[in-house]
């Protein structure tokens, strides 16, 4: 890596900055909330596969279960809440430091797995843990839990009159995401995950330590996930253990990622910002007749994009950088 | 039930053992032959029994087609294979579970009065569903024509050479697609015989295969990813797991006890009991 890679990256970051600047400005000519309930979607979606990104992406272990950390964070925010009066803020960083460590735990002995053997251990973990919470009465079991409504504010989290708020949020936790994500890139940590993806035994041998680089890509991974189900839960005000746990949903969470470039800085955002309003938007006027159309042109496009463009949508934007990211 | 879980799972595992891929569209494959029975059934009169050869016909050509539509595309992918193999055939699956929601509808459908239907047999004491221990002998047949056709016959041996070396059978003029397309017609094929006779116990709608598919996974990969032996065996062992669960968990936890032996058996052995890679 040269002067053209720092380049690169003093570039990103420009172009980010701007970006996100201009994406604070939207909402003041976008009023419509119907649009700005899918402004708050999409951004939320970008934070979420840019974490997954991380872990799956940058270091290669293909987590399909991540729903779980997403689940975590989203229980954890509502539980502290209704239960015990914790401002969501607290029920967000705790649950973001919870999944971590779960998602350290659990790593310890799924990392020593390879291929799709580590993929199905993720799902079935994940899916074992909806079942308990599915079964777990006091965490309001399979019907899920209601947030109830305390008021208008910022350091309640909750916002009746407006999505604005939710908005600057979640674009705020995009911004998050993505600098995170920037930042890991040039660490030791970013080149050690590269190594790892590419070949762990040469990484192994050459003094990368692939246990922990793999440890640390989860911790980081799971860590903002749940903090995306924390402001989920928040948002939505109802979450219940399907909605936020299941399977679909650690897939709905990698699919941005999929779709604009894996293990890219910008694929995840580039994705998300095509796939989520397609989604909503499918959904919202082919869906209503309840027969699965927006199923179907849904799934046609996944299956055309992952054939048409494996590496991909942003290797349309530039070839070059493809070259320079792998 | 094992025994059922494991005719499943081992066309998952013929698909997997041929050339790597996991086919994340193989429960859908299973609804669809429930489905093709459940109106074989409903229009023709055809018992699920007679249906399933036909069935299984029918799911042949299925799968070959997705293979030269869509498989034969996604491993030329030289970018994020794995992922393109999981996604496009996620893809299909949601496409598959749209269309029977259009054409079906997502009412829950059964076929009822099948020659077997709701009939037991006692065994000493013992009441066996027919339906059930009609399924196992299916199964077992399956298997064991499955286990003549892959070491004893040309297409057989061509199968597992191009699985060897993709490259040194073209040599000898062998296609690869066309043994790929075959073998993906195979796995669907028991598929298709494992939906038709699972039509008679449970009731079908279009998310019917979400359901077993998981389950299906976990068998192949307990087993051992390129075992076909590994596939059947890890379907008689998750059948007594979860009926042993369910002894203990209420039922709605069951399949927690398949998931944890999963874990276990992994963390123990992680390519799964039979499995060579």
């Amino acid at each position: 890596m040269d002067s053209d890679f720092a380049q690169r990256r003093r570039r990103d970051l420009i172009v980010a900055a701007c970006l996100a600047v201009i994406a604070a400005l939207v909402p003041l000519f976008v009023k419509d909330v119907y649009v700005q309930n899918i402004m708050v979607l999409t951004l939320m979606y970008a934070a979420l596969s840019q974490s997954w990104n991380i872990l799956s992406g940058y270091c290669g272990q293909i987590s399909l279960g991540h729903a779980l950390y997403f689940g975590l964070g989203a229980y954890t925010t509502a539980i502290l809440f209704t239960k015990f009066g914790v401002l969501p803020w607290f029920g967000m960083l705790g649950g973001g430091l919870i999944s971590a460590l779960i998602a350290m735990a659990l790593g310890y002995p799924c990392f020593r797995l390879r291929g799709h053997y580590f993929v199905i251990a993720t799902i079935v973990i994940a899916e074992i843990a909806l079942l308990l919470i599915q079964n777990w009465d006091w965490a309001g079991a399979a019907l899920g839990i209601d947030i109830p409504v305390r008021g208008d504010s910022w350091l309640k989290f909750q916002f009746t009159r407006s999505k604005l708020p939710y908005f600057y949020f979640a674009l705020g936790l995009a911004c998050v995401a993505w600098f995170v994500t920037w930042w890991l890139e040039d660490s030791k940590w970013g080149f050690w995950w590269r190594a790892v993806k590419d070949n762990p035994d040469a990484a192994e041998s050459l003094g990368v330590v692939v246990f922990n680089s793999k440890m640390g890509a989860a911790a980081v991974s799971a860590f903002l996930t749940a903090v995306g189900g924390g402001f989920y839960a928040q948002f939505v005000s109802y979450i219940d253990p399907e909605s936020v746990m299941g399977f679909q949903f650690s897939l709905l969470m990698a699919l941005p990622a999929v779709v604009g470039g894996i293990g890219t800085l910008w694929g995840p955002m580039l994705g998300a910002v095509i796939l989520i309003p397609l989604t909503e938007l499918t959904r919202s006027f082919i869906g209503g007749s309840g027969r699965g159309v927006d199923l179907i042109v849904y799934g046609s496009l996944i299956v055309l994009i992952s054939l048409a463009r494996p590496q991909g949508l942003i290797g349309l934007f530039s070839p070059k950088r493809k070259e320079a990211v792998r | 039930m094992g025994l059922l879980y494991g005719l499943i799972a081992v066309g998952l595992a013929l698909i997997f053992g041929l050339m790597d891929v996991v086919n994340f569209a193989h429960g859908e494959f299973l609804m669809i032959a429930m489905y093709a029975t459940f109106f074989l059934f409903a229009f023709f009169a055809i018992d699920p029994l007679l249906a399933a050869p036909l069935v299984a016909a029918a799911l042949f050509v299925f799968g070959a087609v997705v293979y030269l539509l869509i498989v034969r595309f996604a491993v030329r992918a030289k970018a994020n294979a794995g992922m393109v193999q999981i996604f496009s055939t996620f893809g299909l699956a949601i496409v598959m579970r749209g269309l029977a929601q259009f054409f079906f509808t997502p009412d829950y459908r059964s076929v009822t009065h099948s020659w077997l239907g709701g009939k037991t047999i006692s065994l000493g004491g013992i009441f066996l569903p027919e339906p059930q221990l009609v399924g196992a002998a299916v199964s077992i047949a399956a298997f064991g024509g499955l286990y003549f056709f892959i070491n004893r016959t040309d297409f057989g041996r061509a199968l597992e050479a191009t699985r060897e070396d993709a490259g040194a059978v073209a040599l000898v003029g062998i296609d690869k697609n066309r043994v790929f397309a075959l073998g993906w017609g195979l796995g669907a094929a028991l598929v298709g015989l494992a939906g038709a006779i699972m039509s008679i116990f449970f009731y079908i709608y279009p998310d019917v295969g979400a359901s077993f598919a998981l389950i299906a996974y976990v068998t192949v990969a307990l087993g051992g990813f390129g075992s076909v032996f590994g596939a059947f065996a890890g379907g008689i062992i998750v059948g007594l797991v979860e009926a042993t669960t369910a002894m203990i968990l209420p039922p709605s936890l069951k399949s927690v006890g398949i998931y944890a032996v999963y874990l276990l058996v992994v963390f123990v052995r992680p390519r799964g009991l039979f499995g060579s890679i």
